[in-house]
């Protein structure tokens, strides 16, 4: 079981990487996600792994149980991934309608600003 | 148990709402509560800083005992990151009202209390996990503080700005995920004793989990390699907004100085010097960044962000000795240049709103130009490093404070040089808005397009007056080094005072384990 959790966190942070280098907002989105699932498996098998277990201390079944923190803290990071999703989601949308254009990195030009107008700058004394 | 450690939490979570659905429609009010709820907040903040003067304060929320609740922390460093915060929030606020920044878009307030909850926070909780939660709050407000008011260039930077932070994140919850599988918790405290007997097997376990969280925090602090989304964020986001941001990137600084200190500091054998090891060279090529971005801007937004990238890494160069002095010097640095920062933002949003550019060529001068020149000569003699300001004093300190051997080439001719070429940039800058300006005619005037609105006039009281305190904090922080460094030494030996701050929190001494 270790080996399909290790290689499926690698499989995902592999894909999630290579996705969000696209630098395409519909690709980075789908790669941040893919990035999220990975970290919540790998938060799941920070407790250690293990079956059929309950997460409490049962002091009438089992002598065993599993960690319940890392289930804890797995739920607060889906909470919190699942809303940060949906900003993005909203953010690139309403980059995409400004620009008509979904690409993250931004041109030379754009980074600059607009343009200097070179036929109101020959005004200037320099 | 003192229950106003939590208070300035819980203020702003509870105003932010109110202020997003009960009071959407009504501007007025929204600005009413939102100041008189940045007003309480500083008040409490000053309170807290009163009451952190002595021992370290816990507060177990739930009354649930460390290491098995969540803590807050007060100590003396938390104090004073959250009394800069509250102070810079209320200037920034009195701008953004009395220049209508709040009403060029929506729930601007709210958004506004929430980083505020973030911050303040980030800064006093002491169980790390609850640390990424704050660091959330105050990433997901910003986007939308980032974004506020809208246009093209904006929203692509804030794209980017949001893309690069949760890809952050997810190594943070990476981190956090190696830390507890091997050390078993998250509180901070709890972490700090446990990583001193970590077992030789696990130890390059904990290095990559410090390393994980230096790249987060790196990445808060923008410091090489990761500090390319600083200038596009900062240059594209609604000024006042830039201002608070200037707080932000202290956040990543205040957060290695804690975890890098206390968790993965001197003593602990898996991680011993490593942070240091790092963060000093990336803060050199941090400063060599902005005094090279500083030269080479062609618009005033992007100049002062690259001045703050500049003053990011001479602090960070402070911090990366990790030795009492170096802290001691860092800290009054980083009060400075919180300030000097948003002094620079909020008097670039005065000028540029009556300018309507920000590229540096000569135009015809503005309204007040007198007076935006002195503003700026003073934020810019600040933000540089010059006598009499408190720029001076501070990297004065940072330089007094790097002398072993190793790194005394290295820190010195960074600063310096880097100095000489932000003064070099902020003068060239400083001249062309300010003097070349007043040689050209009106006749030059590009003709103004007919939907635009008239530029604004003559700047009055409540706008001038933030810019003016922050420039008035820069001449106290000077006047009153002495007092403050006495202050900040004493904040430094509580910082390295590993032992205390464990016994405090995991309240070892009172009970039994």
């Amino acid at each position: 079981m270790e080996m399909i959790v290790a290689s499926s966190v690698g499989a995902l942070t592999a894909a999630g990487v290579y996705l969000i280098l696209r630098l395409r907002a519909f690709a980075t989105i789908l790669g941040l996600a893919l990035l999220s699932y990975a970290v919540n498996v790998f938060l799941f098998a920070s407790g250690r792994l293990s079956v059929n277990l309950p997460p409490i201390l049962s002091p009438y079944g089992e002598a065993s149980y599993t960690d319940p923190l890392p289930q804890a803290l797995v739920l607060t990071a889906i909470v919190i991934s699942f809303g940060m999703t949906a900003v993005l989601v909203m953010v690139a949308l309403g980059a995409f309608l400004e620009t008509d254009d979904d690409r993250i990195d931004m041109t030379e030009s754009e980074a600059d600003g607009a343009e200097i107008d070179a036929a109101t700058d020959g005004g200037t004394p320099r | 148990m003192n229950h106003w450690i939590i208070a300035p939490v819980i203020l702003p979570a509870l105003l932010a709402p109110i202020l997003g659905f009960v009071m959407r429609h009504d501007m007025t009010l929204a600005r009413v509560f939102s100041l008189a709820g940045t007003v309480a907040l500083t008040a409490m903040a000053i309170g807290l800083f009163v009451l952190a003067g002595g021992d370290p304060q816990v507060y177990y929320l739930g009354d649930w005992p460390a290491p098995f609740g969540i803590v807050l922390v007060l100590d003396r460093l938390s104090a004073l990151m959250v009394l800069i915060t509250t102070v810079l929030a209320l200037l920034v606020l009195i701008h953004a009202v009395a220049t209508g920044w709040d009403a060029r878009g929506r729930h601007f307030h709210a958004l506004f209390q929430f980083q505020l909850m973030g911050i303040v926070g980030a800064f006093l909780t002491g169980d790390i996990f609850n640390l990424f939660v704050f660091f959330e709050i105050l990433l997901i407000a910003s986007y939308g503080l980032m974004i506020h008011s809208g246009g093209p260039e904006r929203m692509r930077a804030g794209l980017q700005y949001v893309v690069i932070n949760l890809a952050g994140s997810t190594l943070f919850l990476f981190a956090l995920g190696v830390l507890y599988s091997t050390t078993g918790t998250l509180n901070i405290a709890d972490l700090a004793q446990r990583l001193q007997e970590v077992p030789p097997g696990e130890a390059a376990l904990v290095r990559v989990a410090a390393m994980l969280l230096m790249i987060v925090f790196g990445l808060k602090a923008a410091l090489f390699p990761l500090q390319f989304w600083l200038p596009g964020t900062y240059a594209n986001a609604p000024a006042p907004v830039a201002a608070l941001f200037a707080i932000m990137t202290k956040v990543g600084a205040y957060a290695i100085l804690r975890v890098h200190t206390l968790v993965f500091g001197p003593g602990i054998e898996a991680t011993d010097g490593m942070a240091g090891d790092w963060l000093f060279p990336a803060a050199i090529v941090t400063i060599a960044i902005g005094a090279i971005g500083v030269l080479g801007a062609r618009r005033l937004m992007p100049l002062i962000a690259f001045s703050v990238l500049g003053s990011m890494g001479t602090l960070m160069v402070a911090v990366s000795a990790f030795s009492p002095a170096a802290t001691t010097a860092a800290l009054y640095y980083l009060v400075h240049s919180t300030f000097a920062a948003a002094a620079l933002f909020l008097l670039a949003d005065l000028v540029l709103a009556r300018r309507r550019e920000d590229w540096l060529r000569a135009r015809p001068v503005t309204v007040q130009n007198g007076l935006f020149a002195a503003l700026f000569f003073a934020a810019a003699i600040g933000m540089a490093g010059m006598p009499p300001l408190s720029g001076f004093l501070g990297k004065l300190l940072v330089l007094d404070a790097l002398r072993a051997p190793g790194a005394l080439a290295w820190a010195w001719s960074a600063v310096l040089v880097g100095s000489l070429m932000t003064i070099v940039g902020f003068a060239r800058a400083g001249s062309m808005l300010f003097w070349k300006s007043t040689a050209v005619g009106a006749a030059v005037r590009p003709p103004r397009p007919a939907d635009e609105p008239e530029a604004p006039g003559p700047a009055g009281v409540a706008q001038v007056a933030p810019t003016m305190a922050a420039v008035a904090v820069l001449a106290l922080l000077a006047a009153f080094a002495g007092p403050l460094m006495n202050y900040l030494e004493g904040t430094t030996a509580q910082l390295f005072d590993r032992e205390g701050y464990i016994s405090t929190v995991l309240n070892t001494d009172a009970e039994l384990k």
